[in-house]
Parts: C-alpha cells; sequence; structure tokens
C-alpha cells in the first residue's frame, strides 16, 4: 500500500477526478446526426432524398403561386383572367361568389339558410356525449332530441310531426320498461306495436294539433336540398341508421337459426356483391315499381333506403369481425352465469365485441359519407353534383375545374381525415388491456 | 344405489312456443319466414299492378332488338345496328379491361408506396403518408373528375400537332397526348406471327424450368446456381432470335394525323385514362396500407432469427419476412381489387362505355326497361363478386396456418 503511495508521490501529475466526456463529433450530434440518420444514411437513400426534395419543391413551386396569388373578387372567369392579366393564380372569386349554392343548392329557400346552419352546429353539441367519454352526460338528453329538432330545422313544416314522432319513441320506451322483466322478446316486440299504434294515431291528431297550435317552419321539401348539406344529411342519417340495422343483421347471420342465418347471409351478400351506383338506379328507376301505385316516395327517402341497405350490410361484416374475435370463453361465461341470449348479447358480448369493431366502422363510415358523392351521378345536386351541374355548366365559370374540384377535395379531406383521426383517439381511450 | 331418473315428460303446452327454449327457435323462424314472405308477396303484388297501370310487362326479348348508338371505345368489333344484347357484352369487356388495368396500376402504386412509407427515410416516409392520407380521404368520384376534366382542359388538341412548327410534338413520335384521348402505336400481326408467340411461350416455360431445376440442385447439393440473369436471357434472347430469323413479323401502326383527327394506331380516350389512372391511385393508397400493415405483422423476432441463422437481407426479406406478409397483405388486397372492380361503375360520370354505361345507361334510358337492366347489371357484378370471393376463400385455405 505505502508502496504504490510512494510511487505515485513520484509522479508529475496525477489526475485526481475523471475527464468530464467530450462533446460528440459534429457528425454524431444533433441535427447532423439526425441528417445523417434518417435523410443521408446510405448513397441510393440520398438520392431517394434528393428526388422527394424535388418532388415536393416542384409540387409547392408550382401550386403556391396559383393558390396565393388567387383572385378572390370577380364575377365571372373572363373577370378574373382580366385581373390576373396573364399572371398564374387560382380564380377563388368562384367559391365566394357561389358559395351559398355549394353549401345549401339551388334552390333552398335563401331565408331559411340559417336552419340547416344552426342544425349542423347543434350536431356538434349533440354528438359530443356520443363521441367523448370527458363530455357532461347531462348533454345526453339533448342528443336524444336532436334527430327530431334537426329534422324540424331542415324540412320546417309543422312542429307537431317531429313531437309526435319522438312521442311514440317515448311511448314505445315506457312499454319496453314495462314488458321487459317478463321477457326481452315480449318488451321488444310490445314496444314496436305500440309505437307503431301511436303513429297511426298521431296520423289523425296532428292536422288537428297544427290547427290549435300552428307552430310552424316554412316546409322546405326534400328535391330543395343540394350542395354539401346533402352530402351531410346523407351521411349522417345513413350512417345512424345502418348501425343497429348492421349489428342486428350481425348477430342473425351468427344465430343458430338457419331460416334467419339464411335471410341474413343473402341480404349481406347480395348488397356487398353490387356498386352502390346500382343500387341508386334501384332507387331511381326501379323502387317505384315495388312501391303502392300512386304512393309518392321523394327521392331522397328512396335514396336514404338504398344507402342504408348498403351500409348496414358493410357494417353487419365488420360487426360480424369483432364477434368472431371474441374468444368463446366469453360467450361459455355469459351461458354459464345464467344469462339469456338477449342479457348476454347486451351485458357481455356487444360491448367488447363493438369495441373490437370501432376501427372497422368508422372505415364504413368514412367510406359512406365519400360515396354519398354518387348521388350525383342520379342526377342529385349533392356538392360534386352542383359543381358538374349548374356552375360549370353556366356562362360565367365554365371551365374553373381546378379551384372547384379543389375546394370539393379539401372540404372532403378535411371531413374525413378529422373522422380517422378521432377513430384513432378513441381507440387509444378505450384499450383496457394496456399493460 | 344410484338410479337415474327420467325428467319428468311434459306434455306439450301452446306456451311452450314462446317459452320454451326447445321451441321458441321454430316459433321465431316460422315467423321471420311468414314476414319475409308477406314482404315480398306484398312488393309483388305492387309490382304487379304497377305494370298494369302502365301496361308494362317483364320480358328479356329487348336484348335482341338493335341498339342504335354508338360506343366510342370497343375491344371487339361493333356497330350500331348490334342488339343490345352485343353492346352490354361490349361494356362488359370493357368493365373488364379497366378493371383489369386498374388492378396491376393500383398493386404497383400500392406496394411501391406501402414499402417506401416503411423506409428508413424520414422524408419518403412522410411523402408517401401524405399520399395515403390525401388519397384515401377524398371521394373516388372527386378523382376521377379532375383528373378527366384536367385532361381535356391542359392537353392540347389534335390540330396543335399540325403544321411546320407545330405546338405541340408527339412523344417519340409514337405517342400523341391529345384532349381527345392519348394515341399509341398498334401492333400489326403478320405472318409468322403465331411462331413467334409459340417460341416466347417457349421460353417462359424454359425459364420456370430453369428455376424449378436450380432450386432442386441447390435443395440436393448445396450449389447455388445464377438466378435473375439466366432467367432473363432465356425469356428475351430465343424471342429476339425468333424476331430476326422470320424477318420482323410483327410491325407497328404509328398514329398519324390526317384531316382534323388522329387515323390508325390505337386510340386511348380520355374516359378511359381518366377513370383507370383515378382508380389506380385510389385504390393502390388503401392497397398500400394493406401492405404496410402485413409487413409489420411479421415479427422482429423472425427478422432476427433469420439474421441470426446468417441470411443476408435480401434472403431474410425473400424467404422469411415477405411469405409471412403476403398471407396476410393479400386476402385484403383481393378485396381492394373488388372494390377497384365496383368502384369502375363511376365511369358513367365521365362517359366511357362500362357495362352500367350501355346496359345500365343507354340501353335502360332507350327501351325503358328499367327493372331487366337494373337486374341484369346486378346479377353482372354480383357474379364477378362471387367468383373473386370464391378464389380468395381457395387461398385462404391454402395459406391457412397449418395447425394441429
Amino acid at each position: 500500500m505505502s508502496d504504490t503511495h510512494a510511487e505515485a508521490a513520484q509522479l508529475a501529475f496525477v489526475r485526481q477526478e475523471p475527464i468530464p466526456p467530450a462533446p460528440p463529433p459534429v457528425a454524431e450530434a444533433g441535427i447532423v446526426k439526425w441528417l445523417r440518420d434518417n435523410l443521408f444514411s446510405s448513397v441510393p437513400n440520398a438520392i431517394l432524398t434528393l428526388a422527394s426534395l424535388w418532388a415536393i419543391w416542384w409540387l409547392l413551386s408550382s401550386s403556391m403561386p396559383w393558390v396565393f396569388n388567387g383572385v378572390w373578387d370577380a364575377g365571372s372567369l373572363r373577370e378574373c383572367r382580366e385581373i390576373l392579366d396573364g399572371a398564374t393564380g387560382a380564380c377563388w372569386a368562384v367559391v365566394r361568389e357561389r358559395w351559398a349554392q355549394l353549401v345549401f343548392g339551388v334552390t333552398y329557400p335563401e331565408e331559411a339558410y340559417w336552419r340547416p346552419a344552426t342544425a349542423f352546429v347543434l350536431l356538434f353539441v349533440a354528438l359530443a356525449p356520443v363521441l367523448f367519454p370527458k363530455a357532461p352526460r347531462s348533454l345526453l338528453p339533448f342528443t336524444a332530441v336532436y334527430p327530431f329538432l334537426a329534422y324540424f330545422l331542415v324540412w320546417g313544416g309543422s312542429v307537431w310531426v317531429p313531437v309526435m314522432a319522438a312521442a311514440g319513441f317515448v311511448v314505445g320506451y315506457l312499454v319496453f320498461q314495462r314488458l321487459v322483466a317478463q321477457s326481452f322478446a315480449m318488451g321488444f316486440f310490445g314496444a314496436i306495436a305500440a309505437a307503431l299504434v301511436f303513429w297511426w294515431v298521431a296520423g289523425f291528431v296532428t292536422p288537428t294539433l297544427t290547427a290549435i297550435a300552428p307552430i310552424t317552419l316554412e316546409a322546405v321539401e326534400s328535391r330543395n336540398m343540394g350542395g354539401f348539406m346533402l352530402n351531410l344529411i346523407l351521411g349522417t342519417v345513413c350512417v345512424s341508421l345502418s348501425l343497429p340495422i348492421g349489428i342486428a343483421l350481425a348477430l342473425g347471420r351468427q344465430s343458430g337459426m338457419p331460416v334467419v342465418k339464411w335471410i341474413c347471409i343473402v341480404f349481406i351478400e347480395f348488397i356487398r356483391g353490387v356498386p352502390l351506383i346500382t343500387l341508386l338506379f334501384v332507387a331511381n328507376v326501379v323502387l317505384a315499381y315495388f312501391l303502392p301505385p300512386n304512393s309518392t316516395f321523394d327521392l331522397i327517402l328512396r335514396v336514404i333506403i338504398m344507402i342504408t341497405m348498403f351500409a348496414s350490410a358493410y357494417i353487419a361484416e365488420v360487426v360480424r369481425g369483432g364477434l368472431a374475435a371474441l374468444p368463446k370463453g366469453q360467450y361459455e361465461a355469459a351461458s354459464a352465469l345464467g344469462l339469456d341470449y338477449p342479457q348476454a348479447m347486451r351485458l357481455i358480448i356487444l360491448p367488447q365485441a363493438l369495441k373490437i369493431s370501432i376501427p372497422g366502422i368508422v372505415n364504413v363510415a368514412v367510406g359512406l359519407f365519400k360515396d354519398t358523392t354518387l348521388v350525383s351521378v342520379i342526377a342529385m345536386f349533392d356538392l360534386v353534383g352542383m359543381i358538374r351541374g349548374p356552375i360549370l355548366a353556366s356562362t360565367d365559370w365554365n371551365g374553373v375545374y381546378w379551384e372547384l374540384f379543389g375546394f370539393a377535395a379539401a372540404l372532403f379531406f378535411v371531413v374525413c381525415y378529422g373522422i380517422s383521426q378521432y377513430s384513432q383517439w378513441l381507440e387509444r381511450q378505450l384499450q383496457t388491456d394496456r399493460r | 344405489m344410484t338410479s337415474v331418473t327420467e325428467p319428468p315428460r311434459e306434455s306439450f303446452r301452446l306456451s311452450m312456443l314462446l317459452n320454451d327454449k326447445r321451441y321458441r327457435f321454430y316459433t321465431f323462424q316460422f315467423v321471420a319466414l311468414l314476414l319475409l314472405i308477406v314482404f315480398m308477396a306484398y312488393l309483388g303484388w305492387n309490382l304487379v299492378r304497377n305494370l298494369a297501370i302502365l301496361g308494362q310487362d317483364i320480358s328479356f326479348e329487348f336484348l335482341g332488338t338493335p341498339a342504335g348508338y354508338d360506343i366510342n371505345q370497343s375491344l371487339i368489333p361493333y356497330e350500331n345496328q348490334d342488339p343490345h344484347l352485343r353492346a352490354s357484352f361490349v361494356g362488359v369487356l370493357n368493365t373488364l379491361l379497366v378493371a383489369f388495368l386498374g388492378c396491376v396500376t393500383a398493386t404497383i402504386f400500392g406496394v411501391l408506396a406501402g414499402v417506401l412509407r416503411l423506409s428508413k427515410n424520414w422524408l419518403v416516409a412522410k411523402l408517401m403518408a401524405v399520399y395515403v392520407e390525401i388519397f384515401r380521404n377524398v371521394p373516388v368520384l372527386i378523382w376521377i373528375l379532375i383528373i378527366f376534366f384536367v385532361m381535356t382542359a391542359a392537353l392540347p388538341p389534335p390540330s396543335a400537332f399540325r403544321g411546320d412548327d407545330p405546338s405541340s410534338t408527339m412523344l417519340f413520335d409514337a405517342i400523341a397526348l391529345t384532349n381527345r384521348g392519348v394515341y399509341v402505336p398498334k401492333p400489326i400481326w403478320g405472318a409468322g406471327s403465331g411462331a413467334l408467340a409459340a417460341v416466347f411461350l417457349a421460353s417462359i416455360a424454359g425459364a420456370i424450368y430453369y428455376r424449378r431445376y436450380a432450386t432442386r440442385l441447390l435443395y440436393a447439393t448445396g450449389r447455388l446456381l445464377p438466378m435473375v440473369w439466366p432467367t432473363l436471357a432465356i425469356l428475351i434472347l430465343p424471342t429476339l432470335a425468333a424476331y430476326a430469323l422470320l424477318g420482323g413479323p410483327v410491325t407497328l401502326e404509328y398514329p398519324e394525323l390526317r384531316g382534323f383527327n388522329f387515323q390508325d394506331g390505337i386510340q386511348i380516350r380520355g374516359s378511359l385514362i381518366a377513370l383507370w389512372f383515378a382508380l389506380a391511385i385510389y385504390t393502390g393508397a388503401f392497397i398500400a396500407e394493406n401492405v404496410r400493415a402485413g409487413i409489420l405483422s411479421v415479427s422482429h423476432g423472425q427478422t432476427e432469427a433469420a439474421a441470426a441463422l446468417g441470411l443476408r437481407p435480401r434472403r431474410v426479406m425473400s424467404l422469411v419476412v415477405l411469405p409471412q406478409a403476403l398471407r396476410v397483405v393479400i386476402p385484403p388486397v383481393i378485396s381492394q381489387y373488388l372494390n377497384l372492380t365496383k368502384n369502375s361503375s363511376l365511369a358513367i360520370a365521365v362517359g366511357y362505355m362500362d357495362v352500367t354505361g350501355t346496359l345500365g345507361g343507354i340501353t335502360l334510358n332507350q327501351t325503358g326497361r328499367a327493372i331487366e337492366s337494373v337486374l341484369l347489371l346486378m346479377l353482372f357484378y354480383l357474379l364477378i363478386s362471387l367468383s373473386i370471393s370464391a378464389v380468395m376463400n381457395l387461398y385462404n385455405n391454402a395459406v391457412k396456418l397449418k395447425e394441429r
């Protein structure tokens, strides 16, 4: 021991504390390292990076001047060109001048624009408690009222029609509450019967009520709906109607009753096998043959029926995937607890199966919303129909393709991308099996 | 001593039809069947009454009457005096044509974008993510219309190619991009082209045989033969030699500007190109996601294990990762093909005469046979879908994990 001390004392210098770590070489730190790792790790990678940079530069340099040099204030394409005077630039004036048509269609009465706009804003209030678990629960009653309120706002007419429709649901629910103690089937079918009877009676009472208390908004017929509003109406109505039908179809396809099972299989496979366009043709030209003579089903209602059938077949397949993904033990455990079929489904199976199916259901919803543009093919004036028909055909705006379709694409992108981001967020929220 | 007592045999009561699980099934099914029959009968009865009021009947005789309309793009000879049936058949072929072209192109786009999205290159990965998100979230109808209108608005008319100093020129003197469509050279099959085709088919068989032989040799002796170059040589050289020996049996007929339009060559209409390209990039974005999910589904341990066995990165990809990924990728990709085929019915929006445009469009409007036309149309699409799902089921059974 003392030897080493003595040796140490003879040395000129002994470092008492460790050298502080040197900073990494410039090439191995910070942004340079990131660049080397992610963009220039090898020669082919560097070439790819340069090629992508060139592509981005080319895209931006050719589109940005056009976008930002746009004309916002002009009455026609000719005026736009005069203002631009040869420079590149978009003619955004068309969006500004035809804004109301793009959003509401041509024939929706101008003084009533506030009604669908209000319904649109309220839609978010109504959806909040359904979509976000943290939203106040006290909004749920409003969600239940919303469909009737929205109908009243968009279509107008007597307030008693939606009120009676809502009352029918309340009556059905009350009957269900009373009868469900005996058996679920009894409550379910009893509720349907009670609601139907109520609506039948209400059909006679409503005109009288309207005469006594005439609370009405100016009625707007369905054929006057158009623009992006029509896409939104079709999208929300059809998705919300097709969810319960799709779940019922999926359960039917899983059921042990061969007749029910085969009805569901044939329906689902038939609908999934044909393009939506042919179903819209059916709504347009064929469905009228199968309805009672002289009945007046308007086109929008027929289209809603067909799109709902279409969407429910797809949702049924998604839900079936969810049902199949559940371990068999869950079904057996439910039976072992003594739950009957409706109870097992409601309390054990469906909550888990639906959770698994959320991404699929959202995919179907997004796809369906995009597919609502197909109604323009059967001469309905939704957003795309408005652009292709009245706006591009007008002498003022003949030839402004990029601006109009760019605008439509941007609208759809915002909605669809928003929905898919929401579904990813919800998936993370519902991940209960986090380790 | 235990004795098994028989459960008391209850006599059948009517209420058991509702309350007893054994009989309830029959009640429900009977009610369901009854409701279905009543519903169908109601629809049928309405149909009969409506037809009686309109003085119509259901008959498929209209398929035999002359169509009387022209189809601007047809794979088989067609004139406007041909019957509706032939017009529909032209439409069917056009649907299959655009579906085939679209599927091939969409696969190329999809695989490229899916693989590049997993690239270690940050910029490329992000760029591909942007491509996928933009194209997935905008309706395909809008893409079709954008490409169609841009093609007609941005490309020069055929007259721009005329004169001594034309404002537009043909690519390689062979391809003309005009607002009436793209004109490409047309192959003329001269005498001896049959022999040429036979040589080519034989060399394909030879290439397959060579690859089989090389694999067998590898497994038997461990000797590795080169693969890529011999295959290419077997594929190309005999055909080239036969072409030279036979004195060039196949020639190209170039499109030529005569009068107001291009003559000769093959005209690919703008509507077909718009539909084809739009369907390809739209479906390609979905396929990219399937490919990405498939590659990610192969666990990293597999790659590491293969590397630990001493396989080189390329072989890790081709022998370990891809075979496992393909099992996950192919079923959703096939259903994307199915979607593309169904979406090709949007051809009607740009005037491409597919089966929806002929049978479901002009034929329906001219003859007023709505029920029959739409029924045939649905049956056609149903047939395609069912056969594709049959193929998919066969494939799924073939690649299913073989478990005990």
